[in-house]
């Protein structure tokens, strides 16, 4: 486990504001046949939080990308995989990817890998809560309300309480 | 003596057997079965886990089901999969059994899905590959002798935890030919690890292993007090080809006193399942209307034999 610490040089914003301030970034350009497709495990309370926020009908569909991972020679299958579950057609479809946080662009590129498995979506927009910069691949995000640059040996960590509120904080690598 | 299913990092390197594997590692191949059961019912059933890796299937011992389903497996998981009937080739012509894993190491194999009539085969490549220095290859046992089937047995709690949730209350009966079944054997150590409240065991004198009790199975030698009030009853394949000693009078007798018909399967709880690992002698040991009616999980358990065979090999390929 990594041990967490407070970093009182960086100031972490709630995480339920941010919620509200993407959801409405994405308001104005949501269409009837969007869908939202959280990747596990922030990125799916990220997508309740919006699936909310916003009144949306379908379901949020829900990717565990461990099986899509580009470091899995290094460091092996993920010790707990979820199951990934598209509950409707992405044929066609536009949807919107959600996750905690933007950062090497690695999870977003093996996300996408994995949902053109499900089929071939429309478009794919990419909605985050926060982008820490330093990608190494590129992507960038459609929607995003913090923009941070955090030392490399820091993780940003998302946590959901048992009431479901969302909660941020570092963590120093392992 | 370290666990030699167990790499230097304490990592599941190797599956030969389920006696000795920790609750927590068949409860995480279980739990990324579940994920990978997914996958086949999607558009495009692979994934990219096991891209460029080459998979050998090596089968000393015939088998149509478990080959078949190691290799949908395996292409599922986006690797290159190699069949060799060995019994034709090179053993036929003399080759050693590590003589035929060096060629193919030398082939640049990642895994081998081993099968052999004789107990101990997987592990003694193990052994060898480890002697090699050569971890990074992934052994598989696909059923050696009498000694273990895991991925069977896995497949099989697999099922039961599908259908029943929690093995904690749970009485399950084995019937049948224990004394050549490995799948019992693997049956019974993946039950009591996962604490199953009563395993019994059930079959001819003849056809019971001496001091099975030891292995913590209750031991009947009756049909119906075995299947009584249980929850899941596990039947085994009759292996004809042992008919022919003096182990049994016929099958028709082996059928009249241990073959499941409704009658017996109406002594279990009402919700009980059965299950075989296949193939059936419908007739022998059991009755075409039990194999064919509402409780039996038989082909159920053929598909979630895939995902757990994916899960495995997802797993041993990244340790």
């Amino acid at each position: 486990m990594n041990a967490e610490k407070t970093h009182p040089a960086v100031a972490l914003p709630d995480a339920e504001t941010l919620c509200r301030q993407l959801a409405e970034l994405i308001r104005p350009r949501l269409q009837p046949e969007m869908v939202l497709v959280g990747i596990h495990s922030g990125g799916v309370w990220v997508a309740q939080h919006l699936h909310a926020l916003l009144g949306l009908g379908s379901e949020i569909g829900e990717i565990d990308v461990s099986f899509y991972r580009d470091d899995y020679g290094a460091r092996g299958l993920h010790p707990r995989v979820r199951p990934s579950s598209i509950p409707f057609d992405v044929e066609g479809r536009t949807l919107i990817l959600v996750d905690d946080v933007l950062y090497t662009g690695r999870t977003t590129r093996a996300a996408i890998n994995e949902l053109f498995d499900y089929g071939r979506p429309e478009r794919i927009q990419l909605a985050v809560l926060a982008d820490r910069g330093r990608r190494q691949l590129p992507i960038c995000a459609d929607f995003c309300p913090w923009r941070v640059d955090l030392d490399p040996a820091l993780e940003l960590v998302l946590s959901q309480d048992d009431s479901g509120r969302l909660q941020w904080s570092l963590a120093e690598h392992a | 003596m370290r666990n030699p299913q167990l790499n230097a990092n304490g990592e599941l390197t190797h599956l030969l057997s389920i006696d000795g594997l920790p609750r927590e590692v068949i409860t995480r191949i279980l739990d990324t079965a579940s994920s990978f059961l997914k996958v086949s019912h999607r558009d495009v059933k692979k994934v990219p886990l096991l891209r460029g890796k080459s998979v050998f299937n090596v089968f000393f011992e015939n088998s149509t089901r478990t080959r078949t389903t190691f290799e949908i497996a395996a292409k599922r998981l986006s690797a290159d999969v190699i069949n060799l009937d060995v019994t034709r080739s090179s053993t036929a012509k003399g080759e050693t059994l590590l003589d035929t894993v060096d060629n193919l190491v030398a082939m640049h194999a990642d895994m081998f899905v081993v099968r052999h009539a004789a107990s101990g085969a997987p592990h003694l490549i193990a052994d060898h590959l480890r002697r090699l220095g050569r971890e990074d290859v992934h052994v598989v046992n696909a059923g050696d002798g009498r000694h273990a089937h895991p991925t069977q047995g896995l497949l099989d709690m697999y099922t039961i935890r599908h259908y029943k949730q929690d093995f904690a209350n749970l009485v399950v009966a084995i019937v049948g030919d224990i004394l050549h079944s490995r799948v019992a054997r693997s049956d019974i150590h993946a039950l009591t690890t996962l604490g199953a409240a009563e395993v019994r065991a059930v079959g001819p004198q003849t056809l019971l292993p001496t001091a099975i009790e030891k292995m913590g199975v209750r031991v009947c030698h009756d049909l119906c007090s075995a299947v009584r009030d249980c929850d899941v009853v596990i039947m085994l394949r009759l292996q004809n080809e042992r008919m022919n000693g003096a182990l049994l009078p016929s099958a028709r007798e082996y059928f009249r006193c241990y073959g499941l018909t409704p009658t017996v399967l109406a002594l279990a709880r009402p919700d009980a399942i059965v299950m075989h690992p296949g193939p059936m002698n419908r007739g022998v040991e059991i009755d075409s209307d039990v194999a064919d009616g509402p409780q039996a999980v038989i082909l159920p358990q053929v598909t979630f034999g895939i995902a757990v065979r994916m899960a495995v090999m997802g797993i041993l390929a990244g340790n």
